[in-house]
């Protein structure tokens, strides 16, 4: 990305239609530590890489709990992030007060994109420079979205930001026509899978990565150490049985096929990295 | 031109003169005349139907006792309105976390109110600080937010119990505007009268000028003060006409939390 004189302000248009401040803002999303979301017929997980810059620091939180019924992981500036999750709390239980009810959560995440639009368009604001992965249930089902700084959200199948989430994406195109029958452990192997993708040299244990899971009849939760090691350590069991999955589910393809089409827009597709249009346009 | 002006001043003058005359005139002739009666003097009859209230109550009792090691609440199940009953099913009890519930009789809608509200805080505490509330903290949180609406209150009369800090029982007693203590047990609602005298019979020692001052908790057993519970509910329903129906009794301890439910006559 080149600085030139159309940058300096976000309510400034380049004459190419962008708004640059709002493209470096997803710039800092793109430079934070990875997060990764799936979904299938009933539950959704998140996963995140945990990267201490020194052995003194303890792990910074990347996953929130925003209800029984909703979390996020994040990615980019994760003060932002807490900001953000401390309003999609407020939001939740206010609507639970006003309506005795869980907020669905695609209501919340048009609600987050509408507070990220408002820093697009006051000069005296910046976007927010984290990106979110909100996972949820409501009466359709299980969810999964993405928060962009420029306003925007889509909604995945699957998906994974920040650094090096290319490597988790490659992983979760081969696989993701399996997700919706995977069980639970099945899904979350899956995310621990992909993760490993985006740490690639490094081994994964507990203490570098995070992982969430919430579900139709299962509250969202944050594993802790103890459980996220048993899993971790029954991945190197399931490498040993597991051949290629692909072939052993050919019926799913076609409803995965149908599945594909109307997500197309935002399912496992590989947003521009710098080139080309905007990606606030998509 | 200053003619004009001079003219338009002394009409200015002339017009305020008359406006000060007429003033003092008026008030001549009030003072002549007897002074007007407001119509909800004493003195001017008898007295007129009163206005709408935003209160009702909906009657109940509510009494819970701390132990070493447990907290026993209870509050009857009857919603009564004036001398009519609305529902014979009705719980006072919310429970607020883990070692917290929350027993309150009078105005039902102000109680709801109120539950939601503490609800709301309770959740917001747990994002914040990664755990529940203790009770201690929920009694004080319960007193500042009575004491919000002090210049309109919640027509609530409350009891909290639970597990203090160090895993005691621990009861908190109310009055509608969150002045509030830490006692051994309590009672509130239509049947505090009679019930209060049975529990300190049992429960307090012979005069409170025995030495050593008594613990907070009671020596009694979790299922003594459970039994205990029942007969003064059963008691207290017998002459007070809005308990009854039947009894609903919380337990908190250790193990976590249990309710059970008793009968109680339905006249």
């Amino acid at each position: 990305m080149f600085r030139n004189q159309y940058d300096t302000d976000v309510t400034t248009w380049s004459p190419a239609g962008r708004l640059h401040q709002v493209e470096y803002a997803m710039e800092a999303v793109k430079q934070g530590s990875a997060a990764i979301g799936l979904r299938s017929k009933t539950h959704v997980v998140l996963a995140t890489v945990n990267k201490a810059s020194s052995e003194l620091l303890s792990h910074q939180k990347k996953l929130f709990k925003i209800d029984n019924h909703i979390g996020i992981a994040m990615a980019g500036l994760t003060a932002d992030g807490r900001v953000l999750s401390r309003y999609m709390r407020s939001e939740c239980i206010n609507h639970n007060f006003i309506y005795e009810s869980p907020l669905p959560v695609g209501r919340l995440v048009v609600k987050v994109a509408d507070k990220a639009q408002v820093c697009t368009q006051r000069s005296w604001k910046r976007p927010y420079g984290v990106g979110l992965l909100v996972a949820g249930t409501d009466e359709t089902g299980p969810h999964l979205y993405q928060n962009c700084p420029s306003g925007n959200y889509f909604e995945y199948q699957a998906f994974a930001i920040g650094s090096r989430s290319q490597a988790a994406k490659t992983y979760l195109e081969r696989k993701y026509e399996t997700f919706m029958e995977c069980t639970k452990e099945q899904l979350i192997r899956h995310a621990l899978f992909a993760v490993k993708e985006s740490l690639q040299e490094e081994e994964l244990t507990s203490s570098n990565c995070g992982l969430a899971i919430v579900g139709i009849d299962d509250k969202f939760e944050i594993l802790d150490q103890k459980k996220l090691q048993a899993y971790i350590d029954s991945l190197e069991d399931a490498t040993k049985e597991e051949p290629a999955p692909a072939d052993e589910e050919p019926a799913h393809v076609e409803e995965a096929a149908a599945l594909l089409t109307r997500e197309s827009s935002g399912g496992v597709e590989i947003p521009a990295d710098g080139d080309g249009p905007a990606p606030m346009e998509t | 031109m200053h003619e004009n002006i001079a003219n338009i001043e002394n009409s200015k003058r002339a017009k305020k003169k008359e406006h000060a005359n007429q003033s003092r005139e008026n008030r001549n002739m009030a003072m002549m005349m007897p002074p007007r009666l407001n119509p909800t003097d004493s003195a001017s009859g008898p007295k007129q139907h009163q206005t709408w209230s935003p209160y009702d109550n909906n009657g109940g009792t509510c009494v819970a006792i701390a132990g070493a090691d447990y907290c026993v609440i209870a509050a009857d199940t009857r919603m009564s309105t004036g001398f009519s009953i609305l529902t014979r099913d009705h719980s006072k009890i919310f429970v607020i976390s883990e070692t917290c519930a929350l027993a309150s009789s009078g105005f039902q809608a102000d109680i709801s109110a109120l539950q939601k509200n503490l609800d709301a805080r309770h959740q917001t505490y747990q994002h914040q600080h990664g755990k529940q509330m203790s009770c201690p903290a929920m009694a004080q949180l319960l007193s500042n937010t009575l004491y919000y609406k002090r210049f309109f209150p919640y027509y609530a009369f409350n009891v909290l119990g639970g597990l203090d800090d160090q895993g005691k029982g621990c009861v908190y007693s109310y009055d509608a505007v969150g002045s509030y203590e830490r006692v051994g047990y309590a009672a509130q609602g239509s049947g505090m009268q009679l019930i209060m005298p049975v529990l300190d019979n049992q429960l307090k020692s012979a005069s409170p000028l025995v030495l050593p001052k008594r613990e907070t908790a009671t020596p009694l057993t979790e299922a003594e003060a459970v039994d205990l519970v029942k007969d003064t509910f059963a008691s207290a329903a017998e002459r007070d006409i809005y308990t009854g129906d039947g009894v609903e009794i919380v337990t908190i301890n250790a193990r976590g939390i249990q309710k059970q439910y008793m009968e109680l006559k339905k006249d």
